[in-house]
Parts: C-alpha cells; sequence; structure tokens
C-alpha cells in the first residue's frame, strides 16, 4: 500500500512539468513579441532590442524554460495588466474564495446526488424515480451560467430574497482570516450576522455549480443501488422478513457507495470548469472570475497562471482521490 | 438493421436522435420555419425589445430583431462549430491512440503522457488560453476546443486497442505477416468504431455547451453572428425587465445538448451493453 501511494504521488511530477511546459509554449510562441508590448509603439528597433536583452528573450530556449521553471516554483509569474499587482499575489487572495464555493457545491452535489440516486434506485420506477431521472439528464444539458442568470432573475430581482452578487454586503467586512473560507472562519470568530450573510451570498453560485456534479451522482447512486438491490444478499434478507430501511440503510447503501464517491472526486475538474463562468456572473471574487477578467484586458500572464494553478490543484485532488480509492478498494492499489 | 430497430425502441434515445435531426434539418435549411431572411443582422428600431407575441414568438431584441429567427440561425453556428471540433479531434485522437494501442512501447508511452498533461488541466481552462492566444472569433475558438478535445478520443481509443490487441484473430494475422498498418487500419479500427461514435455523440453535447461559454466569455463568436452564449451575454444586460431576451437562446442550448446527450446514452446501451444503464 504505501508503494503504491508513493507511485501515485510522484507520477504528478511530470504532469506538473509537462503542464508548466505547455503553458511556457503558449507564453513563448502565441502571446505576440512581449518586448515590443513592453517598450510600446514609439520604441526604436534598438530599443526593443535591449529589451529583449533585458527580458533574456535571447537566450537558448533552455535557458529560458529553466528561468520560466524557477520563477513559477517560486510563485512568480508576472505582473498582472488588468490588476498592476503580482499574479501570484492576486491569486493566492482569490483562490479560498473559488475552493469555498467549489467545496461548498461538491457538498450540495454529494448530499443531494445521494439521497435522491437511493430514493430513486430503491423505489424503482415510482414517480420520484422518473422525475430524478428527467431532471439529472436535463440537468447535465443545461448550460451552467444560463442557469445561473435564471436562477439570479428568479430569486434576486423577482423574489428579492437572495443576494444577486458577491461574497458579502458591502457594509458587512470580511471575517477575521484564519482559514480564508467565510463561513469556517465567521463561525470560529463568532461573527453571525458575517456568516449568516456569507451563506446566503453562498447558496446561488454553489447551487448553479453543483446541478452538473449533483446529477452525475445520482445517476451513479441509483444504478449501483438498484444493483445492490438485484443482489442475492437483498434478496435474502428480503425473504427472512426484514423490513425496506432496515436492508437499505446498513448492507444496500455501504455496498453502493464506492462508485459515486470515486465520481465525487472527478467532478471537481468540472466544477472549476463551471465556477470560471458562473463566478463571472455573481461577481464572485474568486480567480473564474479573475479569469474572465484577465480575458478581456488580454492579460497573459494572468491567463497562463490561472491554468496552470488549476492545473496543479486538479492534479493533486484527481491523486487524492485514487488513493482514496485504493483505500476503499483495494484491489485498485495491488493493481498498479 | 438491429441496432436501428433497438435505438429506436429505446423512447428516451429516440427523443434524442428527433431532436438532434430536427436540429440538422433547420441547420440546413432555416427558411423552413422562418422564411426567407435577406440579413438576419438587421433589425427594426422601433420594435426593440417587444414581449413574446404571435408575431415574434421569443420576442426581439434590443437592435428590434426576432430572437426566434436568431435562435433558428444560432443552430447552424453551433452544430457546425461541434461537428468541425469533434471531426478535427477525432483526426488527431484516434490514429495517436491506434499508435499508442498497438505500436513501439516508447511511441505509445510518450503519446500516452502527452494526453495526461492535456487532460490534467479542466479543458474548458485550457480553451480560454488558447482561444485567447489565437485571437478571438469563431475560428479560433474552434481550433482551441479541437486541440483540448482530442485526448478524449486517444485515451477510448487507446484503451479499447489494449483490449482487442491480444485476441486470437490480431494474433492470427500477425502469424499470417500482415503489416502493421494493414492490421490497425482493417482489423483494428472497424472494431473500436462502436465506442469512437459514442464518444463523438456526446462529444457533440459536451462542445455544444463549452463553445457556449466561450462565447458567453467572449472569446468565441463575435458580433452580430447570431451565437447562443453571445446572445445570452448580451440579453444579460436588459435583466429582469426584458427576460425573454437571455430566456430563449439558453433553452435552445439546453434542448440540443439534451438531444445528443439522450442519443448518445442509447447508442451506448445498443453498441456496448456492458454499460448498459439499469432500468
Amino acid at each position: 500500500m504505501l508503494l503504491f501511494v508513493i507511485r501515485r504521488v510522484i507520477m504528478i511530477v511530470p504532469i506538473l512539468l509537462g503542464l508548466l511546459l505547455l503553458t511556457f509554449l503558449m507564453v513563448r510562441f502565441g502571446g505576440g513579441d512581449p518586448a515590443a508590448a513592453m517598450a510600446g509603439d514609439a520604441a526604436t528597433p534598438e530599443q526593443i532590442a535591449a529589451i529583449r536583452d533585458q527580458l533574456g528573450l535571447n537566450d537558448p530556449i533552455i535557458v529560458q524554460f529553466w528561468t520560466y521553471l524557477k520563477n513559477a516554483l517560486q510563485g512568480d509569474f508576472g505582473v498582472s495588466v488588468y490588476s498592476n499587482r503580482p499574479v501570484g499575489l492576486d491569486i493566492i487572495q482569490r483562490l479560498p474564495a473559488t475552493l469555498e464555493l467549489t467545496f461548498v457545491a461538491l457538498l450540495i452535489a454529494s448530499v443531494f446526488g445521494i439521497v435522491f440516486g437511493t430514493l430513486a434506485g430503491v423505489y424503482r420506477n415510482s414517480i420520484l424515480d422518473h422525475f430524478v431521472r428527467v431532471t439529472s439528464v436535463a440537468g447535465l444539458a443545461a448550460a451552467s451560467f444560463w442557469i445561473a442568470i435564471m436562477l439570479q432573475l428568479i430569486f434576486s430581482m423577482e423574489l428579492n430574497i437572495l443576494p444577486l452578487r458577491g461574497r458579502l454586503p458591502g457594509d458587512i467586512p470580511a471575517p477575521t482570516a484564519i482559514t480564508h473560507f467565510y463561513l469556517i472562519d465567521s463561525l470560529l470568530t463568532g461573527q453571525w450576522n458575517a456568516f449568516w450573510e456569507s451563506f446566503r451570498h453562498l447558496i446561488l453560485p454553489a447551487v448553479t455549480i453543483s446541478l452538473g456534479g449533483l446529477a452525475t451522482i445520482a445517476r451513479f447512486t441509483r444504478s449501483s443501488v438498484v444493483a445492490s438491490m438485484q443482489s442475492e444478499f437483498a434478496t435474502y434478507e428480503n425473504a427472512v422478513g426484514y423490513p425496506k430501511r432496515r436492508i437499505v440503510f446498513p448492507y444496500v447503501l455501504r455496498n453502493s457507495l464506492v462508485s459515486p464517491v470515486t465520481q465525487i472526486g472527478l467532478l471537481f475538474g468540472a466544477f472549476v470548469s463551471n465556477a470560471v463562468a458562473v463566478e463571472a456572473v455573481f461577481d464572485w471574487p474568486g480567480l473564474g472570475s479573475y479569469l474572465v477578467a484577465a480575458i478581456f484586458a488580454a492579460d497573459f500572464n494572468a491567463i497562463l497562471a490561472v491554468t496552470l494553478v488549476i492545473g496543479a490543484v486538479y492534479a493533486i485532488v484527481n491523486i487524492l482521490v485514487d488513493l482514496a480509492h485504493g483505500f476503499l478498494d483495494p484491489r485498485v492499489a495491488e493493481r498498479m | 438493421m438491429p441496432i436501428l430497430r433497438k435505438l429506436l425502441a429505446d423512447i428516451p434515445a429516440l427523443i434524442g436522435l428527433l431532436i438532434v435531426l430536427f436540429a440538422i434539418v433547420l441547420s440546413v435549411y432555416p427558411d423552413l420555419l422562418i422564411g426567407h431572411v435577406e440579413n438576419p443582422n438587421k433589425g427594426n428600431i422601433l420594435m426593440r425589445l417587444q414581449p413574446p407575441s404571435d408575431k415574434f414568438l421569443f420576442g426581439t431584441d434590443d437592435l428590434g430583431r426576432d430572437i426566434f429567427m436568431r435562435v433558428v440561425l444560432g443552430t447552424r453556428s453551433a452544430l457546425t462549430i461541434a461537428v468541425v471540433v469533434v471531426v478535427l479531434s477525432m483526426l488527431i485522437g484516434v490514429p495517436l491512440g491506434l499508435i499508442a494501442g498497438y505500436g513501439n512501447r516508447y511511441l505509445s508511452e510518450g503519446i500516452m503522457r502527452v494526453t495526461d498533461v492535456f487532460l490534467a488541466v479542466p479543458q474548458l481552462i485550457l480553451a480560454i488560453a488558447i482561444a485567447q492566444i489565437l485571437g478571438r472569433g469563431a475560428e479560433s475558438a474552434m481550433i482551441a476546443l479541437a486541440v483540448t478535445y482530442w485526448p478524449f478520443f486517444t485515451r477510448t481509443v487507446y484503451a479499447e486497442t489494449q483490449a482487442i490487441k491480444s485476441s486470437l484473430f490480431i494474433e492470427a494475422l500477425e502469424g499470417l505477416g500482415a503489416s502493421r498498418a494493414r492490421i490497425l487500419a482493417f482489423h483494428i479500427l472497424p472494431n473500436i468504431a462502436a465506442p469512437v461514435i459514442v464518444r463523438a455523440t456526446v462529444g457533440m453535447g459536451f462542445i455544444i455547451l463549452t463553445a457556449a461559454v466561450l462565447g458567453f466569455l467572449g472569446v468565441g463568436a463575435t458580433l452580430p453572428d447570431p451565437d447562443w452564449g453571445l446572445a445570452i451575454s448580451e440579453g444579460r444586460k436588459y435583466l429582469p425587465q426584458y427576460w425573454w431576451y437571455a430566456t430563449f437562446p439558453g433553452l435552445a442550448i439546453l434542448v440540443l445538448v439534451l438531444g445528443f446527450n439522450l442519443l448518445g446514452d442509447g447508442l451506448r446501451d445498443v453498441v456496448d451493453p456492458r454499460l448498459r444503464r439499469s432500468r
């Protein structure tokens, strides 16, 4: 098992290197001439050449990649054209907002997905089952930014019961930073008003992001519950005369949850993708809205750094999922 | 054809097939629903932001254009992007998957490690970065989507090729002296076609969704093209009073993607009974 853990963790190294190479090639060969951009329109060719020298653009490509690698590993991604601050600093300040949003969305998707999936699987072909199946197919087909806008229209603009945008209203200061997750920080410091408001602000964006994953988890749970319900041990318990809930809760569920649990981790990438446009719609101060602002400002440093950071976080989450899978089902670890 | 008969007996898949066929007909011949339109970008400013009515089924937009007409014309844009991206990704991904699955070990390792790097970033994020670098426009969006989607085909094809490469009939062909290229093209490829087709169908829906996000964020289609994602981004500025502007293009995305997903699920059930969804 230890060998499996070590092997799986080492596998992240080539992926991160590849990711760095990919973004490096994109900056180097896709982003135009940074020296000319820096020098401005009035610069003479000599001035541009001097800046090229200064930026190290005349060095051999390997040397340039090495410099890029060193800087990136130290969190130095250059200065953002959009915010005029180091990109690394922007990302560190905005990452917790995105993580809080995606974690809450994962929680919503897992809890409701497993509950609905189990109910649909236990009461197969009931009205509830049909409802869950139709809505989960539809949930996977809707564009998340459109759902975000529709929820805003209904709950914020028409019914006026949930906030339209942001993480907290302007008149409430952010809770004292401990974890940088507002929900947890406000609880730890007893700032109830901030807790209640940040909870209200989280509902619409988190629900929007969770929908696709909720549908996936519900579908996986439903099919594995159906399979367990038809297995011999369930038939036996049924024949012996156990009531349905005694069969379902301790026995069927425990056997059905391995495949949905592994799905939950894989959904993380989908959630971060959804978060980009959804954050922009709700003005959520995370990496997604930062990326969108960077797109409008044509800010390559910021765009590539966000790509890199999200790629790294995603790779780490996937490894954690593999490890969890290995512990839940030791056969997986043996195969590696 | 038994496959077709099975597919038609599956009601959700049949609904999906009908939606997809209807969308194809509309994108080739939009006049069917909206009559002949001289210039879809020309509006009547006196009729701007009219609510849905008999005359304008989905209302009109800020320039007084019929939203129903624009949504119907958007079908062509969405389907074109999806078809181009899926075909390009297949052209890159399928041969690479075949080579990786049935080629020399080092080449195979190399291809699969590159695939891993591409799959290590969420597709949308990488596509945004690439589209931005190529410059805004529908063409850049298509290239960016294809460059980020081919690894999904490579992985599917690689796994399928690995699975059948040790089967008896391949060994027999090797024994008879058939060349690698011949075995790949005439014997392995036809045997892995079914999962590739399923992947492509599901991929169509996925690409339509991702392309809509790119359009919405301003790195896809450009004004004044009739594009659904772009229309939602424009219509959002007129909420809540003129709700129909952002609502109907989003419904169009929902219906078309639903069609491809239902069809894909049905196809998967028919061609691969191992993955049959439980009923």
